[in-house]
């Protein structure tokens, strides 16, 4: 599986990305920079977590206008998966790839800690690999991830299949709405979540529930 | 020309800074607070002369980056106008 992580100022989550895919998609993925233009040939485009920009005006906003990200925005319409994660995710809904927004979290404290996540639908490329209302551990670690969209963009999307893991009522740790922690585009080629799949995906991390992910990704691709 | 811009939470959209102030304020004894709502205020210099050249700007800043439509609701106040 051939995949390029997007790097902006700011991101840190970039390198444990780098070390999920390459163990689990067996090849080195590819570096890009936010000032780039054009993306290389790949199969999956990554958007890390971290604090671009330092979240100034909105968490994901100034990343958004990043020169990139119109080169992300025509790969995603092309049907190139792109995922998404934590303050990618954030990037994604900002940018309008996504719908809704993420909001402070309710309790307005940064989180950092494991959650339970049911697995929403399994019919899709990111989440194949795992079994429809599975439920695994995931870590997240944010401060704005309280997933907020209207009623009629939140129906829709259930009505799509679009919600690929919801946390479980008793660990959602932010206040998103419908519990939602993960969504799709219409396509189902780009996902945003705000957990940290590639933070649990060997035993040194405290369990593998992640590779999911990167797992479901790379079978639909061979 | 000045333009001073107010960025606030839509309806219905969920506030929790403003929850807490709310609850700061009831602890410091000010009686009878009800809602309050957070928001952003931006200041833009523009060298722009004409207003309605500048409103129309403006709008594009707020509807492009300034403001999150999804979440937010944006009004433009401009100096001189």
């Amino acid at each position: 599986m051939k995949s390029a992580v997007i790097v902006f100022p700011g991101s840190n989550r970039e390198r444990d990305m780098l070390y999920a895919l390459e163990q689990i998609g067996g090849q080195k993925p590819l570096t890009v920079w936010h000032q780039e233009t054009t993306l290389p040939d790949v199969d999956l485009i990554v958007l890390p977590g971290g604090f671009s920009y330092g979240d100034y005006l909105r968490t994901g906003a100034i990343a958004g206008l990043s020169p990139i990200m119109k080169a992300v925005k025509e790969q995603a319409d092309k049907g190139v998966r792109v995922l998404g994660v934590c303050n990618g995710f954030q990037i994604l809904t900002e940018t309008g790839i996504l719908p809704g927004a993420l909001l402070r979290n309710a309790h307005l404290k940064f989180v950092c800690k494991e959650v339970e996540l049911e697995v929403a639908t399994n019919k899709s490329v990111f989440t194949s690999a795992y079994n429809a209302n599975q439920v695994i551990r995931c870590p997240v670690a944010h401060h704005d991830g309280n997933y907020f969209a209207d009623e009629d963009t939140l129906n829709r999307l259930e009505a799509e299949d679009r919600i690929a893991f919801r946390y479980t009522q008793a660990t959602n740790p932010n206040g998103s709405i419908r519990n939602i922690a993960g969504i799709m585009n219409e396509q189902k080629n780009v996902l945003g979540m705000m957990p940290h799949p590639e933070n649990l995906i060997e035993a040194a991390q405290g369990g593998t529930d992640g590779r999911g992910i990167f797992e479901s990704a790379l079978e639909t691709i061979a | 020309m000045k333009a001073r811009i107010k960025i606030t939470l839509k309806t219905g959209v969920l506030d929790p800074q403003g929850k807490a102030i709310s609850h700061a304020l009831d602890q410091l004894g000010f009686d009878g607070i009800g809602d309050v709502r957070q928001g952003k205020y931006i200041e833009v210099d523009l060298t722009e002369t004409d207003p309605a050249k500048a409103r129309a700007a403006l709008e594009d800043m707020c509807e492009r980056v300034l403001a999150n439509t999804v979440i937010e609701n944006y009004a433009i106040e401009l100096d001189g106008a």
